[in-house]
């Protein structure tokens, strides 16, 4: 298995969709081949359609807002004193977080394909929020699929769907959160993929969807790059890019454009959701080994039982909380390019509490996970080390659980 | 596989003039030895039997089904239980053919040689593995017809022409076919003359090959569908427990009397 360069990784699949030879695929109904041979070939086309970008770009940035901020944490890079440690403010984007660049592609794609009603999944409420406005914005018709505990503890972000006029479906099979609403949303499209564009939340699914988001998120790392270049003239000697991982669509996104690198130049690093301390549930598949299956349309490491039933999950961030993984992820592992670890709920919140004492910066519970691990490894690493978080979620929808658990606002 | 139970099953139907009766239901709803019983009985009125592997995060159906399947995997049904659950009825059953229903992850977690090994020696007629469509199926449907076992192809309303000739090309005995866009048990929104319609374009490629019909048929729509080689019924039988259950009746008896029903409108 081996990484190809100068071809973007989510094109590094073979004719039947795989990476590596095993993730990916699309294993889904007879009812979905044909939506999705007509996505894939809208996709195709409107990929290599310059008067597409050009939306896509004019879009990016009077509506999303780009380039997100690219700044150095001083003060918490003083106290750790070790690695500079530095963020990629992506909550920074329109509607505080890295969905909108998934959801405004796939409203364009829904619009090109002139379908008016289009459905998503979400886990902790931004990818659902992202697509109702984007759905605001271009005239559809949109319903959000979302688990009843999800619900519950994401509520400020609910709240903002139903304001931009989509209508939440509240799922109750299962474990009530993001797993269930994303197999619920499927079955929906079952159901009416004649006249709905489904969108789904990251970079998972049948092998299409996985393009299409990771196509949209690497925005991310092209303005990173750009301002790397003009911080440090060049793209520094020792990096380390740390993003979390659930679906892993911001990870992908944030990384994109240094796959080519070699990693000890530039170290990728995924951090999972390692579950409360002492939960034997968890939603890190990638580090805590779980074996390959099939989950959504796709195969890749899921968090499973020897029979193929899908194990429930448990994390206090509803955006990680998901037993499988990208297929782009698992390639990356597989390959050795990226390293994947996790962060325990506790270490979150302790990170959570930290970044905020001495930063002006306010990420949710999915980008706290990866300011843990930034913050474990700084102390021993150099001070020419340069280390970027993707704070890519604002912790505004967190305000409940945040004030449950820290006695904060 | 000319001579297979699934063929002589759809023959003797036609020789009564009417279309065979499939039935599915979830293997261990909701116990083990309660999922035997209700097959056995059953089976004496449907021509051939479907069974389900439960799984926890079935895209392709609904409600109806998927509650079986919850109560299934919560009273411990596992994988090998099912090949039990086949060997005992085909022990009582020689003759009557079963085809297991499931996701390709429990395949693939079971391995596909073994599991195919396992439904050869528990004398599985079919399968049908709802997300291993055509062409990604090709190996795994030859590796079971190697074994004498039938792997059932699905067509829906959105296949295409081009793909509708390749996967009648590459069936065996039996072919799906789904009668609308809907996960199962959904409510029938297609008009029955249409379903018929879209059914006889596939009869037409090939003539030899029996064709069913599923997704939506309960009582009040199976008789309008009987011009088919065989319907298929799940969703309805698999509400039929959950209803028994909860009003603590017995569920046998009346999913008995369901399927009688039901075979009564298509004679």
């Amino acid at each position: 298995m081996k990484l190809k360069k100068g071809i973007p990784l989510i094109d590094q699949h073979d004719k039947n969709g795989f990476w590596g030879g095993k993730f990916g695929g699309s294993f889904i109904p007879e009812t979905l081949k044909k939506p999705i041979e007509d996505l894939t070939k809208e996709f195709q086309k409107l990929r290599k359609d310059k008067k597409f970008l050009r939306k896509k770009d004019f879009y990016f940035k009077n509506y999303v807002g780009s380039p997100t901020s690219f700044v150095k944490l001083e003060n918490l890079s003083n106290y750790l004193n070790g690695a500079q440690i530095w963020a990629k403010v992506v909550s920074e984007a329109n509607g505080g977080a890295h969905k909108i660049y998934n959801a405004t592609v796939h409203a364009l794609i829904c619009k090109a394909m002139g379908k008016k009603y289009i459905i998503g999944d979400t886990g902790a409420g931004y990818a659902g929020k992202m697509l109702s406005m984007a759905a605001k914005k271009f005239g559809l018709k949109c319903k959000i699929f979302m688990g009843a505990k999800d619900i519950k503890r994401q509520r400020p972000n609910c709240d903002a769907i139903r304001k931009n006029g989509a209508e939440i479906i509240p799922v109750y099979s299962g474990s009530q959160t993001l797993v269930d609403a994303v197999s619920e949303c499927m079955r929906y499209w079952v159901s009416n993929c004649d006249n709905t564009h489904m969108c789904v939340g990251s970079t998972v699914g049948p092998n299409i969807f996985v393009k299409i988001c990771g196509f949209s998120t690497t925005q991310i790392s092209r303005e990173l790059k750009t301002q790397l270049k003009e911080k440090f003239k060049k793209v520094p000697k020792k990096l380390k890019l740390i993003n979390c991982v659930g679906g892993g669509s911001s990870a992908y996104g944030f990384w994109s454009e240094f796959i080519d690198y070699n990693k000890k130049h530039i170290e990728l690093i995924g951090v999972e959701a390692g579950g409360p301390k002492k939960s034997l549930l968890h939603a890190a598949p990638l580090s805590r080994n779980a074996k390959i299956g099939i989950l959504h349309g796709a195969a890749s490491y899921v968090c499973q039982n020897n029979e193929g039933q899908i194990h429930e999950t448990e994390s206090i961030s509803a955006g990680l909380d998901y037993p499988g993984v990208s297929p782009i992820h698992c390639f990356l592992k597989d390959t050795k390019r990226a390293r994947y670890t996790y962060a325990t709920d506790e270490e979150a919140l302790n990170a959570y509490r930290l970044v905020t004492k001495f930063e002006k910066l306010n990420p949710s519970l999915e980008p706290s996970h990866a300011f843990a691990e930034a913050i474990k490894i700084a102390p021993r690493l150099s001070k020419d080390t340069i280390i970027i978080v993707n704070s890519c979620g604002d912790a505004k929808k967190d305000r409940d659980i945040l004030r449950d658990r820290l006695g904060k606002n | 596989m000319k001579n297979s139970l699934i063929n002589q099953s759809f023959n003797n139907a036609r020789k009564e003039n009417r279309p065979a009766l499939l039935t599915y239901t979830v293997a261990g709803d909701n116990t083990k030895k309660k999922s035997l019983e209700i097959l056995k009985s059953l089976s004496d009125y449907a021509d051939i039997c479907e069974l389900g592997f439960p799984h926890n995060t079935p895209i392709a159906d609904g409600g109806q089904i998927q509650t079986s399947a919850y109560r299934a995997i919560k009273n411990g049904i596992k994988i090998n239980d099912v090949f039990s659950i086949v060997s005992k009825f085909k022990k009582l059953k020689k003759n009557k053919p079963i085809i297991l229903m499931g996701y390709y992850n429990m395949v693939y977690q079971y391995n596909e040689n073994k599991f195919i090994s396992k439904c050869k020696k528990a004398k599985v007629d079919g399968l049908i593995i709802v997300d291993l469509p055509y062409p990604e199926n090709k190996i795994f449907a030859a590796k079971c017809k190697k074994n004498n076992i039938n792997f059932i192809q699905l067509i829906s309303p959105t296949t295409s022409k081009l793909r509708l000739k390749k996967i009648i090309n590459d069936s065996h005995d039996m072919i799906y076919y789904i009668s609308m866009l809907s996960t199962t048990g959904g409510l029938l929104k297609v008009s029955a003359n249409e379903i018929i319609k879209q059914y006889q374009k596939i009869k037409k490629h090939n003539k030899s090959k029996n064709v069913v019909i599923g997704f939506g048929i309960t009582e009040k729509t199976i008789k309008s569908l009987k011009k088919a080689d065989g319907l298929v019924v799940g969703s309805a039988i698999c509400k039929e427990i959950t209803r028994s259950i909860k009003k603590r009746q017995n569920a046998v008896t009346n999913v008995i009397n369901l399927v009688k029903k039901l075979k009564n409108k298509i004679k």
